[in-house]
Parts: C-alpha cells; sequence; structure tokens
C-alpha cells in the first residue's frame, strides 16, 4: 500500500467527486441545514466522523458480510455510529444539535454514506476506506461551509463563525435565508463550479 | 375537526416536506424527470410512509417508551423501516403483481428516502396521536407527491429549452425547485 493510493483516494473527494455537486448525494442537509456557516460546520463534521467510522468498519468487515444482507447490515452499522453522534452532540455542543434537529439522526439516511460503503468500501482494504472517507467527508464539509456562508453572508448580513455578531450587510437579502433561497443558492453554486471547472479546463 | 384539517392543510401546501423541510430531496431530483416515474415514486411513498409513520408510532409507545430506550430511537426506526419496505416489497410481488409492477423498482430506493424517517421521528417529536400520526403521514406523503408530479412536468420541458451550459442537469433542477418552493412560499400565513 503506497502512499500515494491513498492521497489519491483521499483527495478525489476535495475536487473531482465533491459532494454534493459533483456527486449529487446528501442534497437534503446541504439545502437544510445551511442557513448558516456554523451549522453547515458542525453539520458536515458530524457527517465526516459517520463516514469514516462506517467505512472504516465496513472495510474490515467485508469478507464477513454476507453480500444478500449488505445493505441491512451497513444500516445498523451507520444507525450506531449515529447514534453516537446524537449523544456527543447533546452532551457538548447542545446549542449546534438544537440548531440541526431533526437532521442529526437523518445522517443514517444520507445517501453519500450508503453510496461510499456500497462503492467503495466494501471492496478495498482499511486505510484506502478511511482515506475516501475522509476526503469525501472534509469535501462535504467544506461544501455546506461555504454555501453556508454565502446565505449567511448575503441572507443575514452576519458571519457568525469568523466575525462573531459583526453586521455587514445592513439590508441583507432575506431570501437566501428562506427555504427556495437555498434551492436557488446550491443551484447556481453548482453552476459555478461547472464553470469554473471548464476554465480550468477539466 | 378544526385541528385535523389545520394538520392536513399544513403537511400539504404550508410545510410541504419537500420544498420547506428539505426532506426527501435525493428522489425528487433523480427520479423527476419523467412523469411516469414521478407518478410512480409518488405512489410508493404514500404506500410506505403512511405504513411506516403507523409501526413506529407503535413501536415507540409499545417498545422504547416503557422501557426507556429512547435513546435507541433512530436505531430502531431505520430497521423497522428496512425491514417493512423489504416486507411490502414482497408482499405486493405475490399479492398484487400489477402494482408491484409499477411500484417495485423505487420501493428499494425508499429505505433511503429520508423522508420516511423524518416523519416518523417528526411525529414522535411532536407527540401525536395515533390518528394524528396517520393524518399527519398521509397528508406529508401527499404533499410529497403532490411537488415531485409539479416539479416533473416542469422538467419535461427543459429537454426542448435552451438552457445555459453550466446549469445543464441538476442545476437548473435545483433553481425550478427553488422557483417551485417560492410559489408554495405563498401559501405561508394561511393557518
Amino acid at each position: 500500500m503506497s502512499a500515494s493510493v491513498l492521497v489519491k483516494e483521499f483527495s478525489k473527494g476535495l475536487w473531482k467527486e465533491i459532494p454534493p455537486f459533483r456527486l449529487v448525494l446528501g442534497l437534503c442537509p446541504a439545502l437544510a441545514v445551511t442557513t448558516s456557516a456554523e451549522n453547515g460546520l458542525g453539520m458536515g463534521l458530524s457527517a465526516t466522523f459517520v463516514l469514516v467510522c462506517s467505512n472504516m468498519l465496513i472495510s474490515m468487515l467485508r469478507k464477513v458480510i454476507p453480500s444478500e444482507v449488505r445493505v441491512a447490515c451497513y444500516i445498523v452499522i451507520i444507525a450506531t455510529f449515529v447514534v453516537c453522534v446524537e449523544m456527543i452532540t447533546k452532551a457538548y455542543f447542545f446549542e449546534l444539535s438544537e440548531s440541526l434537529g431533526l437532521f442529526i439522526p437523518l445522517i443514517v439516511v444520507n445517501c453519500i454514506i450508503l453510496g461510499r460503503a456500497e462503492a467503495f468500501a466494501k471492496k478495498n482494504p482499511v486505510l484506502p476506506s478511511i482515506a475516501d472517507g475522509l476526503g469525501m467527508g472534509l469535501g462535504f464539509t467544506l461544501s455546506l461551509t461555504i454555501l453556508g456562508s454565502f446565505r449567511e453572508l448575503f441572507g443575514a448580513g452576519t458571519l457568525g463563525l469568523l466575525f462573531g455578531d459583526k453586521v455587514f450587510l445592513e439590508q441583507p437579502f432575506g431570501f437566501l435565508q428562506q427555504a427556495p433561497g437555498a434551492f436557488v443558492a446550491l443551484g447556481l453554486m453548482l453552476g459555478g463550479m461547472n464553470l469554473l471547472g471548464r476554465w480550468l479546463g477539466r | 375537526m378544526e385541528y385535523s384539517l389545520k394538520l392536513i392543510v399544513g403537511a400539504i401546501f404550508i410545510n410541504n416536506i419537500l420544498l420547506a423541510k428539505f426532506l426527501g430531496n435525493c428522489p425528487f431530483l433523480g427520479v423527476s424527470k419523467k412523469m411516469e416515474t414521478a407518478i410512480g415514486m409518488s405512489g410508493a411513498v404514500v404506500f410506505v410512509l403512511t405504513l411506516a409513520g403507523v409501526i413506529t408510532w407503535v413501536v415507540e409507545h409499545a417498545l422504547l417508551k416503557p422501557n426507556e430506550l429512547e435513546y435507541l430511537r433512530t436505531l430502531a426506526f431505520i430497521l423497522v423501516i428496512a425491514t417493512l419496505v423489504q416486507f411490502v416489497e414482497l408482499f405486493l410481488r405475490k399479492s398484487i403483481p400489477a402494482l408491484y409492477k409499477s411500484l417495485g423498482i423505487f420501493l428499494p430506493l425508499i429505505t433511503t428516502n429520508c423522508a420516511v424517517l423524518g416523519v416518523a421521528i417528526i411525529n414522535i417529536q411532536k407527540g401525536f396521536s395515533l390518528l394524528d400520526t396517520i393524518l399527519f403521514s398521509v397528508a406529508s406523503a401527499v404533499g410529497f407527491g403532490l411537488a415531485l408530479i409539479l416539479f416533473a412536468g416542469i422538467r419535461e420541458r427543459f429537454e426542448t429549452t435552451r438552457i445555459p451550459k453550466p446549469l445543464e442537469g441538476t442545476g437548473i433542477g435545483l433553481v425550478t425547485a427553488g422557483l417551485l418552493a417560492l410559489s408554495f412560499f405563498a401559501f405561508q400565513g394561511m393557518i
């Protein structure tokens, strides 16, 4: 196992297959919790934790789990880690767990996690699976944080994650904080990414 | 009576599960390219969501609450839903083949549809009675179907429209969904 393989598996999640843009999965949390950069970051890190742990465990057990019942096994493994995250956020990050609410238990059905288990962890050794999970998770975190910053900065006029209570826009564009704004912002960001990708000649 | 009506109208129009609560967006963008698949998916969701809502309510109040196992809710519910979907698939294949043919391919996808788990958890969090649970589940599923079918109708027209290159595919889909959400937004304040 050479280091270059690990780097490759890790880095593909950050640009080439970055979720939820290139890999169009996990849209619900990406739309719902990105009203602020802080929530986006929290959601991304929670999902990353579950993704890395589940990828690792599924890859370890890949020769034990019979393929007929694999999806059920994966779901049990993922749900176990999600329950851990639920308890950890409730105990140590109570405000975050209040604002993410329903979307923490819903990490179970985040298609990215089951998708990576099915597409990668079930046929690769442990180390590349961890690298894959970490890369995808951080890519997801990055996307959510950027989207959250955008919506918070222009929709509410603040950027709590970096600048506390400082107000940047006196009359923010409130539409971006509402439900329809989430769809439009994500759609336009996707378009922007495609444009940038083409401009870079990939 | 008034309360029930509010619950139903609220779940279908005002807090539409897809466009206001953001649950079930993966199938929303995944199966909305054709009208037929959208209708099939909506049917399957109405069926499974109602059943799942009732069964998870019973599981919560008969098993988890008396034994103080609420912290296992997520784990228990997702298992119930996964089993239920498998069971429904087997049952339909054996007894109602016609329905199975039209819904069959959508059923496995529903396990990972967050609308199902989401509604099951909302039912418990809001402390609904069994009757309210049934009403809310059906209404949420109808709201899902309504939004999905409307969206598929719009999306079918993309094929003959010129779309800016970078927005092709999912990008324009999301922007359109935003406009659809905006129209549902107008219902706010009705109740």
